[in-house]
């Protein structure tokens, strides 16, 4: 009976103190450096998240959703991986291109859809791709569909491996939600992750909601670990508010995930969704204030590894101001800068459907200009790269 | 749900079905016509001028290369140019990867037959039965680069996979812009289309769906000479395809193929026999309808018939459709998939869209189609389109 069987435990480093949860336990093996690094990261995805919410608030975003309570997940899980390997992601996991080398240009430029963004302005906001940068694939609304693409990517670079093996080995990774696990994407990939032996990290961010969805209504069973199990995965459920446990696991399943030729993993960060779910989201209508005001506080990922670098004599109040200072003058810098670019040229419209234009598209690209030709008034065309030339 | 594939059963009624034709055998057959039937006789596949029964006809095609028309052919049935173009694809480039349910044994319908063996199970294997898992898994190959080959086992099974065909593979290149990533090296290969009792779920053409995708293509070929060509063309090509083979010719559509590795272009129609009359415009299985019907119009009204056979039904080859209609001013558009939404619908508008064909029409535009129901198991004879049919379609717009 599922119910007489205990909890899978929560593995965790550090306590809400920044202190070793188990001081016999040897300190994380991370340079001071490091975790410098991640602590500036986390801060400046909440900060950004911060302000890219208000300025979807004035309506000069069509969108935006923060990761307010897991920056700890993305950032110490990406920090975890290898430069090459691959990464699928759901939508909130703009720690992961942080820590992976996002600029706040490249945010900004996909935020507002300028002519820099790679996506060509086809996308909603927070719908970033990197392959160049980070090796991300471009992320979709659809929840799940992600999860088979690392198992299919993650066997690719498996045969790779059999054909290169003096190059470094990689994983594929995807990030998905608790609610996301419910789809059948979920099932497909694990099961057959397990059943071809793929080098795949399934990293859950569970949050405890899927929009007003709490988890007791998304599952009976214990959480998303206790899933692996039946797949014939391992799975370790991790604090995800600690960004050592966070990081040690991760580093963990990708030396296992790499064993013995291929090997899948699963890891359920337990954390919560400090914010609304997005900007068109008032969580109010669902939870208590006081429920969330515990992990804005204690619970923190940010203000947990805070207190351990203070502990450590790393951080201190003032650089704690000024650091937040530079990151908040940097983004509203970038976010100027980014609006006043042009928008992508006009031809992007019908780019990329196919590899090259088919006899339709340059059919209805025709038809598109000889109405905008005849109508001007009735398009703006100003805003786009080239005007109607771009067309 | 799947534990309704019958599948040995399958197999074994369908070989029934496609030697029926030949054989006098006693006993009740599924294609028995009716004692005075002058339209609605089986097709002798032997015969059909849809088929290149010699290797001077097969080789004679302007579309192969000099070299490939100097080479020599092979009798092929349509599951076995399949698979020659399978064998073909894997050693020549590493890239490609096959994979589905039951495909590592030789496949359900022997698709896949020893290519496992010969390329090996990291190559040729079987996945999990779950049609999401399968093109997601393909999705994420074709992301890195590799050019895998998905099989999903009837066409009737590819709607829980339609999430990953139309968000995914279809969007993947468009939303990833300048960043280059695409899925264009996937194809996905199903059976579609009625084999005389397949009912519901063994014989759906859905081809319609994924036309109305941008971003893939949709081919089906009508024989095995089209069958390797445009396969090894989907395979190379840089767009997600879907292919779709129509299993009731796996067995009974045999000709010579060319041995040699060769490709047949997409978006390309092909006119099978030119005509002033009436343009007929098709593809796959109801080919071989037409052709029959347009026998007996051609000898008992003095007619000149032009039959077109579409090969990939999207992005489609309007200019060839466009120019016949011009030429012979009716049209009359043959599918075994139902009328509402059809390819009918598409290519009926198109024609009476573009302003000088809609000049020279003669007749209203005819769609021959299955009716807009359920495949039946008991009625499937009287919902594909048959002779009759598309004999009586011809006439009507001739007479109009």
């Amino acid at each position: 009976m599922p119910s007489i069987i205990p909890p899978i435990p929560t593995f965790r480093v550090m306590n809400s103190h920044g202190e070793m949860e188990d001081k016999s336990r040897p300190p994380p093996d991370v340079t001071n450096e490091q975790v410098l690094t991640w602590y500036k990261n986390m801060l400046a995805v909440n900060i950004l998240d911060t302000i890219m919410f208000e300025t979807q608030r004035q309506g000069r975003l069509s969108f935006y959703m923060v990761s307010a309570g897991e920056e700890g997940v993305t950032v110490g899980s990406a920090a975890a991986l290898g430069p090459n390997d691959i990464i699928t992601c759901q939508y909130r996991e703009t720690g992961v291109f942080q820590q992976r080398g996002f600029t706040l240009k490249d945010f900004m430029s996909q935020l507002t859809a300028n002519k820099n963004d790679p996506g060509k302005g086809r996308n909603m906001p927070v719908h970033y791709s990197g392959k160049e940068k980070t090796g991300v694939h471009a992320v979709a609304s659809t929840l799940g569909t992600q999860i088979p693409h690392a198992t299919g990517a993650a066997y690719a670079l498996k045969m790779e491996a059999q054909e290169n093996p003096t190059d470094p080995p990689r994983v594929a990774v995807a990030y998905f939600g608790d609610g996301a696990a419910s789809e059948g994407d979920f099932h497909g990939a694990l099961n057959l992750a397990a059943v071809r032996n793929c080098p795949v990290i399934f990293i859950c961010r569970n949050n405890g909601y899927a929009i007003s969805t709490p988890t007791s209504e998304q599952y009976r069973g214990d959480g998303i670990a206790s899933r692996g199990i039946g797949y014939g995965i391992d799975s370790l459920r991790v604090d995800g508010t600690d960004i050592f446990a966070v990081y040690e696991a991760t580093k963990e399943a990708r030396r296992r995930a790499l064993e013995g030729g291929g090997c899948p993993i699963l890891l359920e960060f337990m954390s919560y969704r400090v914010s609304h779910h997005s900007t068109s989201d008032d969580s109010t209508a669902y939870r208590n204030k006081s429920e969330v005001e515990g992990w804005r506080t204690h619970d923190n990922p940010i203000s947990r590894l805070r207190k351990w670098l203070e502990n450590q004599g790393l951080w201190d109040e003032n650089q704690e101001e000024k650091t937040r200072n530079q990151i908040r003058k940097d983004i509203l810098r970038e976010l100027v800068t980014a609006e006043k670019e042009k928008k992508p040229a006009l031809s992007a419209i019908f780019d990329d459907v196919y590899e090259e234009l088919t006899e339709e598209a340059k059919e209805q690209k025709a038809e598109m200009k000889r109405i905008m030709l005849k109508y001007p008034a009735e398009y703006d065309v100003d805003e786009y790269e080239g005007g109607l030339a771009g067309l | 749900m799947k534990s309704l594939r019958i599948i040995r059963p399958t197999a074994q009624v369908l070989r029934a079905v496609t030697s029926s034709a030949s054989s006098t055998a006693t006993g009740r057959q599924y294609s028995t016509s009716p004692p005075n039937a002058r339209l609605n006789i089986p097709t002798d596949f032997s015969t059909t001028p849809i088929l290149s029964h010699s290797s001077q006809s097969a080789l004679r095609n302007p579309e192969l290369s000099a070299e490939v028309r100097n080479s020599t052919t092979k009798r092929m049935n349509l599951f076995q140019a399949i698979n020659d173009a399978l064998s073909t694809a894997l050693a020549t480039d590493d890239s490609v990867l096959l994979f589905g349910e039951d495909v590592a044994f030789g496949g359900v319908f022997r698709c896949s037959m020893n290519l496992s063996q010969n390329f090996g199970s990291d190559r040729v294997f079987n996945t999990p039965l779950t049609e999401q898992g399968i093109l997601g898994f393909g999705i994420g190959l074709a992301a890195e680069g590799m050019r895998p080959v998905a099989e999903i086992q009837f066409a009737d099974y590819v709607y829980p996979a339609f999430d990953q065909l139309v968000n995914e593979a279809a969007k993947y290149r468009y939303r990833d812009g300048t960043n280059g990533r695409g899925v264009g090296g996937l194809t996905v290969r199903m059976p579609c289309g009625g084999v005389g009792h397949g009912a519901l779920y063994h014989s759906q053409s859905p081809e319609s769906l994924f036309t109305h995708i941008p971003g893939l293509r949709v081919i089906m070929p009508r024989g095995p000479i089209q069958a390797k060509g445009l396969l090894l063309a989907a395979i190379a090509s840089n767009d997600p395809c879907i292919f779709m083979e129509p299993k009731a010719l796996y067995r009974a559509a045999v000709e010579q193929v060319p041995v040699s590795s060769y490709t047949l272009p997409l978006s390309s129609a092909e006119i099978l026999k030119p005509g002033s009359d009436v343009t007929v415009i098709s593809y796959g299985h109801p080919l071989y309808t037409c052709s029959a019907a347009i026998e007996h119009i051609e000898k008992d009204l003095g007619l000149s018939v032009e039959l077109i056979d579409l090969r990939t039904v999207y992005p489609w080859d309007k200019e060839t459709v466009l120019k016949s209609v011009r030429k012979t001013g009716r049209c009359v558009v043959v599918h075994e998939s139902m009328i509402n939404a059809g390819i009918g619908a598409e290519v009926a508008a198109a024609i009476q869209e573009d302003k000088e064909t809609f000049l020279r029409l003669e007749a209203p535009v005819k769609r021959c189609a299955g009716w807009s129901i359920h495949m039946p198991l008991l009625y499937e004879k009287l919902n594909i389109p048959d002779v009759t049919r598309v004999y009586d379609s011809i006439k009507q717009v001739t007479e109009y």
